[in-house]
């Protein structure tokens, strides 16, 4: 790690997590992911491309949650599978431990590949409803053999049951069998069964009912105390993520905006982008709803193969000026807040960053 | 069943507020409503009532298998028959029950004078024609206007939802819109001939945050506009809060509290809504485990015995399974009323006074 700067170790006292946290598992450094777009049928000519991801870099730490949050075409699902090297990345690098993910191949591929698992959004589709539960969950091993040899799968399947908390007698069940919840137990279970060291969750409980998404959080929570591990956890709810992240990344139009620890996102945001999404998330608490100030975004996202020049988010931002269109701002402390003993001297991607506690400016208090 | 208990203390809880003014513009009585398939009869709808005034927004909160939609097709008449069917209960509009209607006379109702707004708009909305042939189509259908005047009226009325270059855009196609622009339209449509009362379900659903703030926004601007009755289907409880003045929670078909928005989240007389506000994760609960209230939601076909929610309470005692708790009326702890508020909970009392 690097020497700590004055600010960060404020910040670290807070975040007794992030205290232990040594060597990242997996750093990302300016990740590219750009899907061509092609003309005519038989000679067949680029004409663009859509930039899902465009020059992203974080680190993830060993026993750590990060939390990605964005809209809808922000790339972070496209972020997901890269990582996973489901997609080649265009450019970048993804070093899991030093190495970089997306230029081995072979057996060290698979042996990395152990452990990055995924959990994925919807558990009525994710899980094949021809195979059992005991064979879904066992697949991985079929392609992993030395993690649990034959003899012992069915055993270790029927553990793995009772880790996530269903009945090790279902086992020869199948998907239909189950309700959402307990689907997506099901995943979580086929996510664990390699013993993985990182899980990438992508919108893991946004399927689920209310009353049942507490539930998989606990149990994510739970495992992860267990077994170490670090999430990377895509969703669009803000109040889950900032429960369940040591850290949020903030994501629009395929470029990080703005990532800092849970508190410096949700007390002290500077991305005039990341005040309108927690302004714009409605607050489960009726007081003061009229006197709640708003920040309403004009538009919608910019088409990721054309966007705007400059900072991405200035045709949609309320303070973007001829700057904003000419030079485009960098993932850096601003710096206004450099040097500063400050929650708001986080990373953030804003010619014009200003720390607004928005939380508390909709609770109607500071 | 028990189903006539609930009548009538919920009829008797409700009276206060019902009578104290002109008389609502819809009026659900004892709904019910239930679907008839190869596994059995799924009882979706158990006995629901509500009402609502104009400029009034009911918020129908519960979660899928609740019978929140199902409850809102039936007083649309949109209800896919069979396997569904409305087997009682009255729906009063405007003084005049709907179920007694011909299928004509429904019709003529349905957009002219009630209009729903659904929650996926892409697959709402017919690929083949362009919007404005679909906005126009209620003006042509309802009004006789002709064509030309029809979409001029589109364009009047992609305008006042907040579309950019309406003229331009009334001759695209749905595919050729954002989520949060055919979610406009959606709602254009539904405004077009201005009718009395709007059911939307899971209006922003489909949208992203900041899409959906802008959406919610317009509906509210339009309704206090146009003074409309307001029927919100959802389950998002932040949304609620926002928008609703008054709540119905659903649990398997039964509405098991309704309150002012402020009361329900300040003061809950439920257990299941108590569970589903103390599982949102707060500030001081980080890194503690979250409230879950435990089991999964019933199947229709095998509904518990007692009060559905009976499995799941932390709160259940004997009387829970074998009783179904009418609505009560909930009162202060020194028996003062509280307009507007039920529970169907035997243990309301418990619950809301600890």
């Amino acid at each position: 790690m690097a020497e700590p700067t004055a600010p960060e170790v404020a910040i670290e006292a807070v975040m007794d997590k992030q205290v232990e946290r040594g060597e990242p598992i997996l750093q990302v450094r300016n990740l590219e992911k750009h899907f061509p777009l092609t003309q005519g049928i038989l000679i067949k000519k680029q004409i663009g491309a859509v930039k899902a991801v465009d020059g992203v870099s974080f680190d993830l730490y060993q026993g750590e949650t990060l939390g990605i949050v964005g809209e809808s075409g922000c790339g972070k699902s496209t972020l997901a599978k890269v990582l996973m090297n489901l997609e080649t990345a265009t450019s970048g690098e993804v070093l899991y431990k030093g190495e970089d993910i997306s230029k081995v191949s072979g057996r060290a591929l698979k042996a990395i590949r152990r452990n990055i698992q995924m959990v994925f959004q919807d558990p009525y589709t994710s899980l094949n409803p021809r195979m059992t539960v005991g064979d879904i969950i066992g697949e991985p091993y079929e392609i992993h053999p030395e993690v649990a040899p034959k003899s012992d799968r069915r055993k270790a399947v029927q553990d793995l049951l009772d880790v996530v908390g269903l009945n090790p007698e279902y086992i020869n069940r199948y998907p239909h069998q189950f309700s959402g919840g307990q689907r997506q137990r099901i995943g979580i279970a086929r996510g664990l069964a390699l013993k993985p060291e990182i899980i990438i969750c992508d919108e893991p409980v946004s399927a689920l009912d209310v009353s049942v998404q507490a539930q998989v959080i606990n149990l994510l929570e739970k495992l992860q105390d267990e077994f170490n591990l670090s999430y990377m956890f895509i969703a669009h709810d803000l109040s889950i993520v900032r429960h369940i992240s040591d850290r949020v990344g903030v994501m629009y139009l395929g470029k990080m905006v703005e990532i800092g620890s849970d508190e410096e996102i949700y007390e002290h945001p500077t991305h005039p982008y990341t005040q309108a999404l927690l302004s714009a998330v409605p607050v489960p608490d009726p007081e003061g709803r009229e006197g709640r100030e708003r920040i309403i975004l004009a538009g919608d996202i910019p088409s990721p193969a054309n966007p705007p020049s400059g900072c991405r988010f200035r045709t949609r931002c309320f303070k973007a000026q001829e700057k904003c269109a000419i030079e485009e701002p960098l993932l850096a402390i601003p710096q206004v807040f450099s040097g500063q003993d400050t929650p708001a001297a986080h990373e953030s991607a804003c010619h014009f960053a200003e720390d607004v506690d928005i939380v508390g400016a909709t609770n109607g208090e500071a | 069943m028990g189903i006539h208990a609930t009548e009538v203390t919920a009829e008797a809880g409700r009276g206060r507020t019902a009578d104290s003014e002109d008389a609502p513009l819809l009026q659900v009585k004892n709904l019910q409503v239930e679907f008839r398939t190869r596994d059995g009869v799924a009882k979706a709808v158990n006995g629901v009532n509500y009402s609502v005034r104009a400029g009034e927004t009911l918020a129908i909160l519960g979660e899928s298998g609740s019978g929140k939609s199902v409850s809102s097709q039936a007083v649309m008449g949109i209800l896919d028959s069979p396997p569904g069917f409305v087997t009682g209960g009255e729906i009063v509009f405007k003084g005049q029950d709907l179920l007694k209607l011909s299928n004509e006379k429904r019709r003529k109702i349905r957009g002219t004078q009630m209009a729903m707004i659904f929650q996926d708009a892409l697959s709402s909305l017919n690929p083949v024609h362009t919007v404005g042939t679909q906005l126009g189509e209620m003006f042509r259908v309802h009004r006789g206007t002709s064509k030309s005047e029809a979409k001029k009226k589109a364009v009047e009325l992609m305008e006042r939802v907040g579309i950019p270059a309406a003229k331009e855009r009334v001759n695209q196609y749905p595919h050729q819109f954002s989520g949060g622009m055919r979610q406009r339209i959606m709602i254009a449509m539904a405004l077009a001939l201005e009718p009395d009362l709007i059911i939307a379900d899971e209006p922003t659903t489909a949208l992203d945050v900041t899409v959906q703030a802008q959406v919610m926004e317009l509906l509210a601007d339009l309704q206090a506009e146009y003074n409309m009755g307001l029927i919100l289907i959802t389950h998002d409880l932040g949304v609620v809060a926002d928008v609703a003045d008054k709540i119905a929670v659903m649990y398997a078909g039964r509405i098991v509290e309704t309150a002012p928005v402020h009361e329900l989240y300040k003061r809950p007389a439920h257990p299941y809504t108590r569970g589903l506000l103390d599982s949102i994760p707060r500030l001081d609960q980080k890194g503690q485990e979250l409230y879950a209230i435990k089991g999964l939601p019933p199947n229709l076909l095998r509904i518990p015995s007692g009060c559905a929610f009976n499995p799941r309470c932390p709160m259940a005692q004997e009387i829970c399974r074998t009783e179904v708790p009418p609505l009560h009326a909930v009162t202060e702890a020194d028996g003062a009323p509280l307009e507007g508020r039920g529970s169907a909970c035997h243990f309301w009392k418990e619950t809301i006074h600890g």
